[in-house]
């Protein structure tokens, strides 16, 4: 990671490096344990189909967590990231064979030169589903 | 049972303090794969300006899930937890949270409305440290309607 990034360096339109993110079940039991979410919906197969699901489904917010690390790494540092929101559109179906892939891109969407902010709206998508709608992540820039 | 529309503008009291510790906040950064080494070299995060390794931008999560929890729980509000699902989150930062920080979070019940036979709450946490706002955490969460 090198510096941070300046209100000179950024601008509107201009991508920004994506990240493909690779969930196993493995994946979902860790964030569970960080997170103290436990709900059984996110790891066990059984209990997820039970209530409806087709089956185990990523937490919403691992997706929310680990798209903006592309945001983070690109303004060069985590506590840069002053606001985040997403809608969680569609849910991340994680099978037991294989896992899921959730592709991240980033575009910056605005720029407000007098506050030094941008604002990167997020893609991220899985199977070809949109998985969260209007994600917008303001980076406070040097 | 619907839910309860009584519950909007509800505030619920200060809860006990969530002591922020960078092991959890190591733990953390590892699940959702974010690398930055301020998450766990003091070093670094002192060179950047901040008293001790902070936590990324989704942890206060931990928190304020657990203030939504006051109002879920409540057997009042009418919220089936079965039928809950996430619909949306915002988190709007002051300052990060950093290891040390002991976390009081103030839950606000904003909106309770029907939509396509489900019913979206919307909640929002006010996380301070010692008086000061360190984050706004606002949460729209789904409860599916029965068939």
């Amino acid at each position: 990671m090198g510096e941070i990034l300046t209100l000179a360096d950024v601008e509107a339109g201009q991508s920004i490096p994506g990240r493909t993110v690779h969930i196993e079940r493995a994946t979902l039991v860790q964030y569970a344990g960080a997170s103290l979410d436990r709900n059984p919906i996110h790891w066990d197969e059984r209990f997820a189909k039970k209530v409806g699901l087709p089956d185990v489904i990523a937490h919403g917010m691992f997706t929310m967590g680990s798209a903006v690390t592309v945001v983070s790494e690109w303004v060069g540092d985590a506590g840069r990231v002053v606001e985040y929101s997403v809608r969680f559109t569609k849910p991340v179906v994680v099978p037991y064979e294989g896992g899921a892939d959730v592709s991240v891109e980033g575009v910056v969407k605005a720029v407000d030169a007098e506050a030094k902010r941008a604002t990167v709206e997020l893609t991220a998508i899985s199977s070809g589903d949109k998985v969260l709608g209007r994600a917008l992540a303001v980076v406070q820039l040097d | 049972m619907p839910v309860n529309e009584d519950f909007v503008g509800r505030e619920y009291p200060p809860t006990q303090p969530y002591a922020v510790g960078s092991a959890k906040i190591r733990e953390f950064a590892e699940a959702v794969g974010s690398t930055d080494p301020v998450h766990v070299d003091r070093a670094v995060a002192q060179a950047r300006g901040y008293r001790d390794v902070i936590a990324p931008p989704t942890f206060a999560v931990l928190i304020s899930m657990q203030c939504d929890g006051q109002l879920v729980r409540d057997p009042e509000a009418g919220i089936d937890y079965s039928r809950v699902v996430h619909g949306e989150q915002k988190f709007v930062h002051h300052r990060p949270l950093t290891a040390g920080d002991d976390v009081v979070g103030v839950l606000h019940v904003d909106a309770v409305r029907a939509a396509g036979g489900h019913a979206m709450v919307t909640t929002r946490t006010e996380l301070s440290v010692e008086g000061e706002p360190v984050c706004t955490a606002v949460s729209t969460l789904v409860i599916r309607g029965g068939e």
